[in-house]
């Protein structure tokens, strides 16, 4: 077991694309760590220059105790599992499992011994003498997770590996993952494009774009403290509203209406902003109340959008020059055209900096 | 389609029946029938020319298969009688045996070294990034059918002459194999591209050596390609005349393909019994060699994984 640390890491591909660009990572020993982000932002690059399987450009990888950064992806004492598993197609499920074994020598029926071990904990006893074109995909991915244990690396590397699962299989394998994860104990980095996964199944997590990591922290941080604008954006299940304003004498003027600056009082002074600055103000739809009369730190909008989530509906109203989502019970459904009052709870509020990145503003 | 052709064919042939063309607009009952007989016209031209190109294919294989068993072979495709007595002819013949031991040699040797060599190159190209790679790999398969066609056999032999290679059969798989060598690259790049690298990344990943990567991933994927590789070439190899009758001249070393035009008799004129009887015998390997791997691999110059 190890733990693993990334320091000014930099992948340059040779057509000057940086698939990863100036990465600082800590991940503790044991550690279910998730690596989040949209399609091409660099994860499956991360995870296999920290593979050895790309040389990194610039910076260190150790592993344990051990700096890792030039050695051959063998030497590293990892296992990989790939997005297409990667189970080679002559050989049996018996001969897949025990191929790491076989690599370090170990006699066959030894080997043959430890691979029906390792794959009777994955329920796989039945299929030994299968090829993996005669099993299904979630056979076959547990066949890939089975050799991977077989070789009891220091750390796991996942790439997607539920992405090629059918939504229930996938719902099945995750909890299986995250269990046999937590009873073996070992390092795991998984890369995932679906931030459900990553926040179920993470310790911690890193959110990625464009080759730099935007925010590391538990999945409760990350969906309830988004670092940036990117991030606030990437989070939730329906995305956060990000409303442009500006302080305007102590309030925030969003161009047609004001509301007060959220936190005790509603002074702008709580606030690391000055008059004038512009700001970005995110809150979460599910913390903005929908009501059908005027309230105090209320905008008034128009329904111009109403979009069915099962128990909850999802409006979107048009308020002066700004669009803002709301969930609402399905019982307050309201009807197009509507006039509306929406009301942020303000300790949900999130202020960012218009400028720059979008960093978070400090309460 | 057939009916079509058919029409158009008695419309421009057969002046009989051309004249039916003008009844099919005065009646239902009279353009029924006349369209019926211009099918049944049609049709049978058509299978007469169908016929034709039936014997015209076939009479050679039944030749081949007729001839060793005819007491009195000849030229034509014909079976007055049944003997086995070419057949004793040709084995009392003393260079039939070693001819076709030769033929083995050759054609299973440069089917090894095709193979082989074929192999590593197949791997290295497709997944090295040379500049100009698929250039070269036309250039080569261009180039290829000239080294064992014709034109090129003057400076070959010139060539293994130099060498000391003339009149040995090593000299004669190596020229052979270099000229099968860019078509046999190409169809096994083709199967190799075709592999996944998460499959060579896995076994990396795992510690596996760039030796072991292709000897246990690599080189068992691309099986079928080898055997279908293998087996082109053999078959190439086994019908190649030119290039052993040119490169070698002691008779104990030439192979069946060049024995076989040997076979006159005393007069000058063509041994029948012992040519038909031998062009069976020799056909037959090849036929078997198909079906064999046919069965095994499936006949496939695309590349692909099967199970
Ligand atoms: N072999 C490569 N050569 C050049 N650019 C690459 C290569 N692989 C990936 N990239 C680029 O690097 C970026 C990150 O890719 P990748 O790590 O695959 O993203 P992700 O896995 O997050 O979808 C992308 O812009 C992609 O186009
Ligand atoms: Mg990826």
């Amino acid at each position: 077991m190890a733990s693993v640390t990334l320091t000014g890491l930099v992948k340059e591909y040779p057509n000057g694309v940086r698939g990863v660009d100036g990465v600082d990572l800590q991940i503790a020993d044991g550690e279910f760590f998730a690596l989040l982000g949209p399609s091409g932002c660099g994860k499956t690059t991360l995870l296999r220059t920290l593979a050895g399987l790309e040389a990194a450009t610039e910076g260190r990888i150790d592993i344990g105790d051990r700096d890792v950064t030039g050695f051959e992806p063998g030497e590293r004492d990892v296992a990989m599992v790939f997005q297409d598993y990667a189970l080679f197609p002559h050989m049996t499920v018996t001969d897949n499992i025990a191929y790491p074994l076989r690599i370090q020598k170990v006699g066959r029926d030894e080997r043959s011994a430890r691979a029906l071990e390792t794959a009777q904990g994955l329920s796989l006893a039945a299929l030994m003498e299968r090829r993996p074109a005669q099993l299904s995909g979630g056979q076959q991915q547990r066949v890939a997770l089975a050799r991977a244990i077989a070789c009891h690396p220091q750390v796991f590397l996942f790439d997607e590996p539920l992405s090629n699962l059918d939504a229930r299989l996938r719902l099945e394998a995750r909890t299986f993952l995250k269990q046999l994860q937590k009873s073996l104990g070992v390092t795991t980095v998984f890369v995932t494009h679906d931030q459900a996964e990553a926040l179920a199944m993470a310790d911690r997590m890193a959110v990625m774009d464009g080759g730099r990591i935007r925010q590391v922290g538990t999945p409760r941080e990350v969906f309830q403290r988004p670092a940036n604008t990117f991030v606030a954006n990437f989070i939730g299940a329906t995305p956060m509203n990000l409303l442009d304003a500006q302080v305007v004498g102590g309030a925030l003027d969003f161009g047609g209406f004001t509301l007060p600056v959220p936190g005790e009082g509603g002074r702008a002074s709580a606030w690391p902003v000055a008059e004038g600055d512009k700001v970005v103000y995110g809150v979460r739809p599910e913390y903005v109340q929908c009501l059908p009369a005027p309230a105090e730190g209320a905008a008034r909008g128009e329904v111009t959008a109403v979009e069915n989530l099962g128990v909850s509906v999802l409006v979107t109203a048009q308020a002066g020059e700004q669009s803002v989502r709301a969930v609402v019970p399905e019982s307050d459904e309201p009807a197009l055209g509507d006039t509306v009052h929406l009301a942020p709870s303000s300790e949900r509020v999130l202020l960012y900096r218009a400028d720059g990145d979008g960093e978070l503003i400090g309460r | 389609m057939s009916t079509v052709a058919g029409q158009r064919r008695s419309g421009t042939g057969s002046g009989t029946v051309s004249g039916s063309r003008s009844g099919t607009g005065s009646g239902p009952g009279r353009g029924l029938g006349a369209g019926a007989l211009r099918l049944v016209a049609g049709r049978s031209v058509m299978y007469a020319v169908v016929c034709l190109l039936v014997v015209f294919f076939a009479l050679p294989l039944l030749w081949l298969v007729l001839t060793p068993f005819s007491p009195t072979p000849s030229y034509k495709a014909s079976l007055s009688g049944f003997t086995l007595a070419n057949f004793e002819d040709l084995l009392a013949n003393p260079q039939t045996w070693p001819s076709i031991r030769n033929s083995l040699v050759l054609s299973v040797g440069s089917s090894l070294l095709v193979i082989v060599l074929a192999a590593l190159a197949a791997y290295a190209l497709s997944r090295v990034r040379i500049p100009g790679r698929d250039q070269l790999l036309y250039a080569l398969l261009l180039l290829s059918s000239i080294v064992t066609g014709t034109a090129a056999m003057v400076p070959i032999f010139l060539m293994l002459f130099q060498l000391g290679l003339i009149d040995r059969q090593f000299g004669v798989v190596l020229v052979l194999s270099g000229g099968l060598l860019p078509a046999a690259v190409f169809m096994l790049k083709d199967f190799v591209d075709s592999i996944p690298r998460s499959y060579e990344e896995s076994a990396r990943v795992f510690g596996a050596s760039p030796s072991q990567i292709l000897r246990h991933v690599v080189l068992p994927v691309i099986r079928p390609g080898m055997a279908t590789v293998g087996v082109w070439a053999l078959v190439q190899v086994w019908g190649n005349f030119l290039v052993p009758y040119v490169l070698l001249s002691d008779p104990s070393k030439q192979p069946a393909a060049v024995v076989m035009y040997t076979f006159y008799d005393a007069g000058g004129q063509p041994n029948f019994a012992l040519i038909s009887t031998f062009a069976l015998v020799y056909s037959v390997p090849v036929v078997v060699l198909y079906l064999f791997v046919n069965r095994r691999y499936g006949f496939a110059f695309q590349g692909g994984i099967k199970g």
